[in-house]
């Protein structure tokens, strides 16, 4: 190579028990490079990953021994559906674990159900009949029947309709709730990350710009910027306010908050000058 | 003046598999789209809103109907390539719609084949690079692109061949937020350049800067109107499975809270503008 450039630089962090953790940073952060080594297709040049207590970057490890602990679903999974039907297609991964038939069964009908499609109706449909929020569902469901610790979305919602988007979104925080695994949500969508996260990552240039709870990250709008990152458009908007002199909180992240805000803050406003007529009336 | 484009009851099905009925993804279209319009089609998947689109510049022709562009009907086959020089048309995988090893090679595809003497194709490659911002990628290869990079070599492309109107299906669905916002303005300036702009879009916040918002639902146009007329009645947005803009959400919940924010207020700065200045 005649030159190498680092694509993860130092990276480290934490992520605790049944969070559901966020990670942005735009095209060619790194992002990328980061989730192909938490599920092991890439081993660093140095450095550890620590799952519970398995470390998966050790040399003699097994995939399998990362595939149980670690499902990555990629971008536009659907694309990656090849058998004839939805139970063959998510009985794939478990019966490479080498599980008996009972339990890949099991778990198939379990996953399918966890993504909120009913299993009766779907597991003989050939998956390429089905509409492209449900084929992402399936896909998806495909690697929770692996039952990893940890699941990795990469952009879920990438190019589905409004109503599919909000859908699988939902169906996302059905399933972290009721495994209560680690979820690691990579998105561009602010909202959806300000919305869902307990804790959000942000990564430029290979390294940690900063981690902590949207609250946190989405305050530091300057860093964020810089990066070329963009705030949630609802604390765009009230950002916007704030610059034009209204006494609202720093960082709304949802569109409740910020109407109520609002609407005290104009109402206090109003108050305000009905007050000073009155004054004046009264001279 | 005649408009560009006229749909004239167009019904588009196709057969689901052997032996099974036919699908009528348009059932019942009717259409005048005005010349140096801004045009935004919305939709739920399957609502029929590609379709539509690919039967603009007959790369799927009428089940029933017609459709005139720029005045040729699209299912006569003599007049394929007017059709399809007066109405070009970008995708949303911009890496299906490269196909030279060089930028500028790939901007002047389209030129070449029609036949145009290379002096002119020299012209229409760099004004066309010039107008998406890629003048100075002209030689590089396409796949060292990003990807809003590369939607904007392929819009190049089709704006080399000189087209009236532009038919965009969902070019920033697979963008990220920054490409998806180049991609945006480039759009706005071509109208402002007086080329007709159709975009089908996901997104309401794209929605909102066009003209006029047409919502097709079950191949069929569900509501049509500018943005305004169209956002103002959320309900009937929401209830086929689309979104509302910022702006429109924000408005309601305000106006719960007896803030009388105006029905023609649909964009974020409309908004920011009107909140300053109430009293």
């Amino acid at each position: 190579m005649p030159t190498e450039s680092l694509a993860l630089d130092d990276v480290s962090f934490e992520i605790a028990d049944g969070q559901m953790f966020g990670i942005i940073g735009h095209t060619g952060s790194g992002k990328s490079t980061l989730l192909q080594h938490l599920n092991g297709l890439l081993k660093p040049e140095s450095g550890h990953i620590i799952i519970g207590d398995v470390d998966i970057t050790e040399p003699d490890i097994a995939m399998t021994e990362i595939r149980k602990r670690i499902g990555l679903v990629f971008q536009y999974p659907e694309y990656q559906l090849f058998e004839e039907t939805v139970a063959k297609d998510v009985a794939f991964g478990p019966r490479n674990l080498g599980l008996a038939e009972e339990e890949i069964q099991e778990r198939v009908r379990e996953a399918i159900e966890l993504v909120g499609l009913d299993y009766e109706t779907f597991k003989e449909r050939s998956p390429f009949e089905l509409s492209g929020g449900q084929k992402r569902r399936v896909a998806i469901a495909g690697v929770i029947a692996m039952r990893p610790e940890a699941l990795i979305l990469d952009e879920p919602t990438a190019g589905l309709d409004p109503k599919a988007h909000k859908d699988v979104l939902k169906m996302v925080e059905e399933v972290h709730r009721r495994t209560g695994n680690i979820t690691i949500l990579v998105s561009h969508n602010m909202a959806d990350i300000a919305r869902l996260c307990d804790r959000v990552l942000v990564i430029d240039s290979g390294r940690v710009v900063t981690v902590g709870t949207p609250k946190e990250v989405f305050s530091r709008r300057r860093e964020l910027a810089e990066v070329g990152l963009d705030l949630p458009p609802v604390t765009q908007l009230t950002e916007a306010l704030r610059q034009r002199g209204f006494q609202i909180d720093e960082t709304i992240l949802s569109v409740e908050e910020a109407a109520e805000q609002i609407a005290a803050c104009l109402k206090a406003r109003n108050t305000h000058n009905t007050q000073n007529v009155r004054r004046t009336e009264d001279k | 003046m005649e408009p560009i484009i006229k749909i004239e009851n167009l019904v588009f099905a196709y057969a689901k598999g052997e032996g099974r009925e036919a699908v009528r993804a348009v059932d019942g279209v009717s259409l005048a789209i005005e010349r140096g319009s801004f045009t935004a089609i919305l939709g739920k998947n399957g609502s029929g809103k590609s379709t539509l689109a690919k039967n603009l510049n007959g790369l799927l022709l009428p089940t029933e109907g017609v459709i005139y562009v720029n005045g040729y009907d699209t299912a006569d086959d003599e007049h394929i390539w007017d059709v399809r020089q007066s109405a070009g048309m970008v995708f949303q995988n911009p890496d299906n719609q490269l196909v030279s090893a060089i930028v500028e090679d790939d901007v002047a595809f389209g030129p070449e084949n029609l036949g145009i003497e290379p002096a002119e194709i020299r012209r229409r490659v760099d004004k066309a690079l010039q107008d998406v911002n890629m003048g100075a990628y002209k030689n590089k290869p396409p796949h060292l692109l990003s990807g809003g990079q590369k939607q904007r070599v392929a819009i190049a492309g089709v704006v080399a061949m000189k087209p009236s109107c532009i038919i965009f299906d969902e070019p920033t669905a697979m963008l990220d937020p920054k490409g998806r916002s180049e991609i945006m303005s480039i759009i706005k300036e071509l109208h402002a350049e007086g080329i007709t702009v159709i975009l089908i879009t996901h997104f309401m916040e794209e929605a909102v800067e066009a003209e006029r918002v047409i919502i097709m639902h079950d191949g069929r146009v569900f509501m049509d109107g500018t943005p305004q007329e169209v956002f103002s009645r959320q309900e009937k947005v929401l209830s086929v499975n689309l979104d509302i803009p910022l702006a429109v959400e924000l408005a309601d919940m305000l106006r719960e809270r007896g803030i009388a924010v105006p029905e023609n207020i649909i964009k974020t700065e409309e908004m920011v503008e009107y909140l300053c200045q109430y009293e």
